[in-house]
């Protein structure tokens, strides 16, 4: 019989503190983000698909070597390079320069290997997320494009 | 008091007006709690706080279409909600809010409003038996079973509050506690020394009575899907649902006038309207912080607690008082 009433009441003590920790809750700051009008900053590791970097002049740093595009397991990348006459110490020269950067996502398994290769740090993982379609020719990107777009 | 056919159509329309209110912006206060226990915000996109989501909520019920699952007993498929809200709506009728403010009152209105609460039980065996479906008939007869066993304490404890006013009148009832917080019957006199243990009781079971967490063992989404509810989907889940936010109301009010005074004010100040609806609404807000912060519990923990404790402790609480009201 003891057992009992102790029983109602260390079950209602406990329901009073269960109740105390949800009130001290109520009135405490909300901690989610509001994620169309809110968005979190992506870490330093964060892999979306790959950028090309540009140098000082907002030019891309890729010497069009193809390291990446033969690094790449799934052939998801496709370069091309065209060769520019550029006068350096009044002599001219022969420089091969980028024309076409190809990344088709749909393939991309975000291994990194192309970012691996790369002895020039030519590209890097951007931050974007936002990627919804329900076309997939909108996740071939002219990253060449997308980068003037940046500069711009 | 004449009744004149105006007269009860002004009531019903106030009555259904006030019921439907209540259950659209209660349901946005308790995601708004909910949300705010949880460290959320809440529906807060459309309108202001999200003041536009119940009525929106509202059209998108009233625009899907109402399914009959096949096999299904049509009659009562249909009549269950219907039967869920209607009661609620009639309850209503004779609650008085203050003291010129009620629809008709009646001598016997504890009476009453015990009668069309015990019929929110049919509704929900109908949903269950209706549907075709194994988990609503299920989920029907847990909540059955759950309203019956909670009926009981909640009963002797109102019989007990009857006893003591010596009438079954819900404005005598109030008008006897009038005169400040020390009056009301929530606080232990010579007749009934038991009264705040009453209280507690009668909250319990009207917690109960609802099928709400953490007794909401009739829709148990973890184990019967949505419960006796499954089936509906529309209206028909919209009818269940504000006759469970109306069946809160009337709980509500119903804990107020019994033990909280009524309109009474705690200081003897300002009498009126707004301290029966402060009261009712500081309870439905204890309502939905206990919803929020206990789990479910099981079938046998509930019929435990009604069975074995609440209702012994109601059982005693009425002899004890009848025994103190005869020697004094």
């Amino acid at each position: 019989m003891g057992g009992y009433f102790s029983d109602i009441f260390n079950g209602s003590k406990s329901l009073l503190i269960g109740m105390g920790i949800t009130f001290r809750e109520f009135f405490k700051p909300t901690v989610t983000v509001q994620y169309p009008y809110q968005t979190l900053k992506m870490s330093a590791r964060f892999r979306g698909h790959i950028e090309l970097i540009a140098d000082e002049e907002g030019n891309p740093k890729c010497v069009a070597c193809g390291m990446c595009q033969r690094a790449c397991p799934s052939g998801c990348i496709s370069l091309d390079s065209v060769s520019v006459d550029i006068e350096v110490d009044g002599k001219v020269k022969k420089k091969k320069v980028l024309s076409k950067y190809d990344l088709d996502f749909t393939k991309c398994s975000l291994c990194g290997q192309c970012v691996e290769n790369c002895n020039f740090g030519a590209i890097d993982f951007s931050k974007e997320y936002n990627l919804a379609s329900t076309r997939k020719e909108d996740f071939h990107f002219n990253l060449l494009k997308r980068l003037e777009e940046r500069n711009a | 008091m004449s009744l004149t056919l105006l007269n009860v159509i002004v009531a019903v329309v106030i009555a259904i007006a006030f019921a439907a209110a209540n259950a659209a912006y209660l349901v946005w206060a308790e995601r708004r709690g909910a949300a705010r226990i949880q460290r959320r915000p809440g529906p807060n996109i459309n309108g202001p706080f999200g003041l536009l989501q119940p009525p929106l909520d509202g059209i998108k019920l009233m625009t899907k279409q109402l399914m009959i699952p096949g096999g299904a007993d049509k009659i009562l498929f249909m009549v269950a909600p219907v039967l869920a809200m209607a009661p609620a709506i009639m309850s209503f009728v004779t609650i008085p809010f203050s003291k010129g403010i009620a629809a008709h009152n009646m001598e016997i209105g504890v009476l009453m409003i015990f009668a069309f609460a015990s019929m929110g039980a049919m509704a929900i065996l109908f949903a269950g038996w209706g549907s075709r479906n194994k988990y609503s008939v299920m989920a029907s007869v847990r909540a059955v079973s759950q309203n019956v066993s909670y009926e009981i304490p909640m009963l002797i404890t109102a019989i007990t509050v009857v006893m003591v006013n010596g009438s079954m009148d819900l404005k005598a009832i109030s008008t006897a506690q009038a005169g400040g917080f020390w009056h009301w019957n929530i606080f232990p006199s010579l007749h009934s020394p038991l009264m705040p243990i009453s209280f507690i009781i009668f909250f319990i079971c009207s917690l109960a009575e609802t099928n709400r967490a953490p007794f909401d063992l009739g829709e148990a989404e973890s184990e019967l899907v949505a419960g006796f509810h499954t089936e509906y989907g529309s209206m028909g889940f919209g009818l269940f649902f504000m006759g469970e936010y109306a069946n809160i109301v009337i709980g509500a009010s119903l804990t107020t006038i019994l033990f909280l005074g009524g309109w009474d004010c705690p200081f003897g100040m300002f009498p009126g309207v707004w301290w029966f609806l402060l009261k009712i609404y500081l309870l439905i807000a204890t309502f939905i912080w206990i919803r929020w912060t206990f789990p479910r519990t099981t079938i046998y923990g509930l019929l435990n607690l009604s069975w074995k404790i609440l209702i012994p402790i109601s059982l005693f609480n009425l002899l004890l008082t009848a025994g103190l009201l005869k020697v004094f």
